[in-house]
């Protein structure tokens, strides 16, 4: 029994350290999805722990059966019974096959439960009316244009607390994922295409944002702060953007557009409501008459936000949007 | 010069220190190699040896030589990429710029796919499969040593990349509009598309040559429920790849299309479509991982029965759950990205899909478990990789099932949570059972056993490192860190990224030691002769002399039970056989250059269109044209060895073995 | 072992385990072209509506000129078939006969297939103009380029047949090469059901 103690103690050992230098973290730094802000990504949490509880079922037997069969049956101990030929029980294998394949039954249907109630493309139920914000993916910054509000801004997420916030993402890049971990789940931002995301945060504070899908040589500087506010404060900060920013016409955004990554973020007043639609149907047909389309365009309301998420129709797979 | 050089010129060289160093490394070390076989006039022998064998366990040997290799270099490319994000916190930049960054991150994951598991895949499979099954060798010989060569050519065509024109920013799958001209003008993802294309397809010709070499060449008396699981475990990674690389091949084929001719598949506009790329790549993708794992899965079953001395458990079910395995694996793939905004049902459905493949394969593990109960346990090295892959890769399946679950799933993509998983079961689940496999078989290949104690300790800092280095990526992706970033500022993350670098270097040590176990190994070979039989094995490798002859069975075996070799030795304990050996004069395939040739005028085709030199592309299109032209014409590719020189060597062979 | 080097003398169970072998190789091959063509069906599926404003395959496709195409290479099989029954039955002239016109059509096929494709290349409508016609090109091409190594593999073993004669080698590949063909064939009948039927109905 002595040697037996040698073997489990370390592992015993390995494994306390391993949970406390968790528990340390987990107390002195902000491990985001596990530390909610929002109720999605407070549902993601509990999914996590949930499944993870789950999980637990089989390995924690895979793990001590693996040390008692390797103890028992090792070759120096006589004691344990030789059976060189068994080498089936259908009775066993019942029981293996039924063990995950009812765990998975119990996860299947929380699975399908929680891909529709957290389906980044439904609308969050509140009392308060929601904000809309226009995500665009650049070449390497994020830029939020606020439709309703006429404002946008760069880097910088401002949203009341408590309100959802209906995203709707493209890119005027290579595809990015739109990610804030505090608040719940990415979707990506892709040419040419229309996503979308729901989102609410609980409290006012600053929360991390990136993007999770490579990009190019700036990739890494693609982050930017998503501020949570109070209402009020909210106000009066769209206030303070009006009066004192520049306007972001076509060429304002042009310049935006280029490749460089943005080191303070950027506030900008929108008078042009149809700059985002112009962003996501330049990859989807040609432009009809070069720079005069601001103008023209304006008339010609076949925008992609009306018909849903052009490109998409011909994807296998994307039946179900 | 233009029509000579094509786009190349001085400026393709690298420019930053570190990359320099890596060029330089790679030119002296190629020179060295080269000088000291001129110097120790070894190049007629390496060509008449070895360039030319079409013996499979060769070529086996030489798989895995080029993967060890591969394993250095991509080894190194880790220790950048931890040495880079151990420093970059904060204002710090670390030590590359983030262009190199991003193409060391490619790279990596490349080569470890390609060019370090497959490598080692095939190569065991060439060593072990045709001995395992009673075959002199495989179906097609010249066959397995064109696509030997055509992954050899792929290898340094990926690593030609490092001296001349850098290579892809796209990651290892390359995601389109990224990866086309528009973002990307440069050679590095023509470097990408066709070192792949060239090695993926000597791995198709591979799939093919193996499966038929299963159900044709088969020992007298070895029904298909009879084989060893190493063998179905084959089988069916043969079928995945028949399945699954033309559609790699027709992928990077039409991004190399919109990057040469000016396409528009995969382009961000005119009527392009990168999500078709990424549903087309996944398609190949998912498969892909299955491919690399299940001939790992196949080794342990022959690991486990062999050291706990007992028959498999469940042998019918562990055949079933590959099957089952296989199937599901392709209806999977759509996981890889549940963000792109798929409906919840499309979800759900590809969600629960990837759940119901742990079902399979827990069922593996409790065989295995159970291959164990009963048995009589011997913890030699091969065992200890087996113990440490149940860890590793329980835990593994426990975070994949996790992301399985779409709405989990959106919080952790692509974040180092992601990177953590999928190093959890290819380094657990796959290279642990690369490595039990080589320290199984190679007695039998080169006649005598590994030093065990080293192995052991080599294990031992594998299983630790391996958790030091990406236990801590788990709690940096719950964090909000996302994978391939260069610099990053989060609060508390650069410790984390300090731990997984000295994880890392654990590993490292680990490795070091294997090189150590090898050198020991060889100085006292004379001590360690292995004998034909050295872990008291089942199966029919076992039963030839080690190192096993060139013509592998004197006399093809008769089999009668599925551990055929254990139930003759039970037999033979019990009365002696007295027959006497009846041999027949055998046919044998003659050595052939032209394998190596064919490769060379495919680097040629590959590596003009990369540098846009358009002769050169049609030279090797002829090149490849001639030599298939030349070879099918020659009717004479055998030889044979008559049964009175069978007799005399089979007794050469014998004499050098030990007497037990 | 060089002392030991005789030459391989095969047995008539040899040369039908050996073509048993090939065959099934061969067939497999054919299973990852299909693998192959249907990746490329799958894109062109997806694609052919992705015109980004330019023309449409109602606008580009001429239906009799492609029926004439389809009939040369049905006919060119048929050919390549009876050859096959004059290998069977010995005739050596026969065969080099047959295989020459087999060769004639199948070069045919692909004249009028690359005349098409300089037509509408001439007029705008490349490869390059859309994601439509990217996958019209490469679907089609592809198909093109396997039928060009057809060719080429007939030449080589006519040439084969008239020095050697039937060695067991020139059956055998005589063999898988009609395999080969009747498999070109069927990929043409799907490209012809899928691209051009569909494509201006």
């Amino acid at each position: 029994m002595k040697k037996s103690i040698k073997i489990v103690l370390p592992i015993l050992l390995v494994v306390g350290a391993i949970i406390a230098a968790a528990t340390y973290f987990f107390q002195h730094y902000n491990v985001a999805v596990l530390n909610p802000q929002g109720d999605i990504a407070r549902q993601e949490r509990d999914l996590i722990v949930f499944t993870t509880v789950l999980g637990m079922a089989v390995v924690i037997p895979v793990f001590a059966m693996l040390g008692i069969f390797a103890w028992k049956f090792r070759e120096g101990n006589h004691k344990a019974n030789y059976r060189p030929e068994w080498d089936g029980n259908k009775y066993l294998e019942i029981v293996w096959w039924g063990i995950p394949c009812a765990i998975i039954l119990v996860l299947s249907v929380v699975t399908w439960r929680t891909s529709h109630d957290l389906d980044p493309y439904k609308a969050l139920s509140s009392d308060v009316k929601p904000l809309n914000v226009q995500v665009v993916a650049l070449q390497w910054k994020w830029l939020f244009i606020y439709p309703d509000l006429g404002v946008a801004s760069a880097n910088l997420l401002e949203i009341p607390e408590k309100t959802p916030v209906n995203f709707t993402i493209t890119a005027d890049a290579p595809m990015n994922s739109f990610w804030i971990p505090s608040l719940g789940s990415q979707v990506y931002a892709m040419t040419g295409m229309s996503t979308q995301l729901h989102l609410i945060a609980d409290h006012t504070g600053d929360y991390r944002g990136s993007s999770a899908n490579i990009s190019g040589k700036g990739f890494a500087d693609m982050k930017f702060t998503a501020r949570s506010t109070s209402m009020a404060e909210f106000h009066s900060w769209v206030g303070r953007v009006r009066k004192t920013s520049t306007t972001l016409d076509q060429s304002g955004y042009d310049a935006l557009a280029l490749p460089a990554s943005l080191d303070t973020p950027m506030y900008y007043v929108v008078k042009d409501n149809d700059l985002y639609d112009r962003i996501v149907m330049k990859y989807m047909a040609p432009m009809t008459n070069g720079q005069d389309e601001t103008q023209n365009n304006t008339n010609d309301k076949s925008t992609p936000s009306d018909h849903g998420n052009p490109g998409m129709m011909d994807m296998p797979g994307m039946e179900g949007m | 010069m233009d029509f000579i050089l094509g786009r190349l010129s001085f400026d393709s060289l690298p420019k930053e220190l570190i990359t320099q160093g890596g060029a330089i490394s790679i030119v002296i070390g190629g020179i060295l190699v080269v000088a000291a076989l001129i110097y120790f006039k070894k190049v007629g022998w390496l060509w008449k040896n070895w360039f030319t064998t079409l013996d499979a366990k060769k070529i086996g040997i030489m798989y895995i030589a080029i993967a060890v290799l591969m394993l250095a270099r991509g080894a190194a490319d880790a220790l950048m990429i931890r040495a880079q994000q151990a420093l970059a916190s904060g204002d710090a930049h670390g030590i590359v710029s983030s262009d190199t960054f991003q193409q060391v991150v490619s790279a990596h994951g490349t080569i470890m796919i390609f060019f370090v598991a497959m490598g080692l895949m095939f190569g065991l499979i060439n060593l072990v499969l045709p001995l395992m099954i009673g075959a002199r060798d495989v179906a097609f010989p010249f066959l397995n040593s064109v696509s030997f060569w055509l992954f050899a050519a792929g290898m340094i065509l990926i690593n030609v990349s490092l001296i001349v024109g850098g290579f892809s920013p796209g990651g290892w799958l390359g995601y389109p509009p990224l990866t086309e001209l528009a973002y990307s003008p440069g050679p590095g993802v023509d470097y990408w598309i066709w070192a792949l294309q060239i090695a993926g397809i000597g791995s198709l010709l591979s799939g093919i040559n193996f499966l038929v070499t299963i159900l044709k060449k088969r020992a007298p008396g070895m029904a298909l429920m009879k084989m060893p699981i190493f063998a179905w475990s084959v089988l069916v990674t043969t079928i995945l790849i028949i399945f699954a690389f033309p559609i790699l091949t027709a992928t990077l084929g039409m991004l190399g299309l919109d990057r040469l001719m000016g396409m528009h598949f995969f382009t961000a506009t005119q009527g392009g479509n990168p999500m078709l790329y990424i549903n087309l790549i996944w398609a190949w993708g998912h498969p892909e991982v299955y491919i690399l794992v299940l001939p790992a899965f196949g080794i342990f079953s022959e690991v486990v029965a062999t050291f706990s001395q007992k028959r498999l458990f469940g042998y019918k079910t562990m055949v079933g759950a590959l099957f089952a395995i296989m199937i599901l694996s392709f209806i999977v793939w759509l996981h890889h990205f549940f963000t792109m905004g798929a409906g919840a049902d499309v979800n759900a459905f590809f969600g629960i899909m990837t759940m119901v493949i742990a079902i399979p394969t827990g069922v593996k593990v409790f065989n295995w478990l159970f291959t164990m109960f009963g048995g009589r346990i011997r913890f030699k090295t091969p065992m200890l990789w087996f113990m440490c892959f149940v860890v590793t890769f329980t835990l593994g399946g426990l975070s994949g099932v996790l992301m399985a679950v779409p709405a989990i799933d959106f919080q952790v993509h692509n974040s180092l949570f992601l990177v953590a998983h999928f190093h959890n079961v290819i380094i657990g689940g796959a290279l642990f059972g690369y490595f039990a496999g080589l320290m199984y078989w190679f007695p039998k290949i080169f006649g005598f056993t590994l030093n065990e104690r080293i192995g052991k300790y080599a294990t031992y800092c594998w299983l630790v490192g391996f958790l030091v280095a990406f236990l801590p990526l788990y709690a940096l992706g719950l964090m909000g860190a996302t994978r391939r970033l260069d610099h990053y500022d989060g609060p508390g993350w650069q410790m984390l990224f300090v731990i997984a670098g000295c994880g890392v270097l654990i590993i490292c040590l680990g490795a070091a030691l294997m090189v150590l176990q090898l050198i020991v190994s060889i100085w006292q070979r004379k001590k360690n002769i292995a004998g034909s039989d050295p872990w008291n094995g089942r199966t029919l490798e076992w039963s030839v002399p080690s190192p096993a002859p060139f013509y592998n069975f004197a006399i093809t075996p008769t089999v009668t039970d599925r551990d055929n070799f254990w139930v003759e030795k039970q037999a033979a304990l019990k009365h002696k056989s007295t027959a006497k050996l009846q041999y027949e004069a055998i046919t044998l395939p003659k050595n052939s250059g032209v394998g190596v040739i064919i490769a060379a005028f495919a680097f040629m085709i590959g590596f003009g269109l990369i540098w846009h030199m358009w002769w050169l592309v049609v030279v090797g299109f002829v090149g490849v044209i001639v030599s298939v032209i030349l070879r099918v014409s020659n009717d004479e590719t055998e030889y044979m060895i008559t049964a009175k020189h069978m007799e005399q060597y089979d007794k050469l062979y014998k004499l050098q073995e030990p007497t037990v | 072992m060089s002392h030991h080097l005789a030459p391989a003398v095969e047995t008539e169970a040899e040369i039908k385990e050996q073509l048993d072998t090939k065959s099934l190789g061969f067939w497999i091959y054919l299973m990852t072209d299909c693998v192959l063509f249907g990746a490329l069906f799958a894109t062109y599926i997806v694609l052919h509506t992705s015109t980004f404003g330019g023309a449409t395959s109602h606008d580009l496709f001429n239906m009799p000129f492609v029926l004439l195409e389809t009939m040369v290479l049905l006919v060119s099989t048929f050919v390549c078939g009876m050859a096959i029954l004059a290998a069977h039955a010995g005739r050596k002239q026969l065969t080099l006969i047959l295989l020459g016109a087999t060769f004639l059509l199948g070069a045919t096929f692909l004249g009028l297939e690359l005349s098409e494709f300089s037509k509408l290349a001439s007029e705008g409508h490349g490869w390059w103009a859309s994601g439509f016609l990217s996958a019209f090109f490469t679907l089609v091409g592809t198909h093109g380029l396997h039928i060009a190594v057809g060719l080429l593999w007939i030449g080589v073993m006519s040439w084969q047949l008239y020095k050697r004669g039937f060695t067991p080698g020139v059956t055998r590949r005589l063999i898988l090469f009609s395999l080969f063909w009747h498999f070109l064939d069927v990929v043409w009948i799907f490209i012809f059901t899928i691209v051009y039927l569909i494509g201006v109905a």
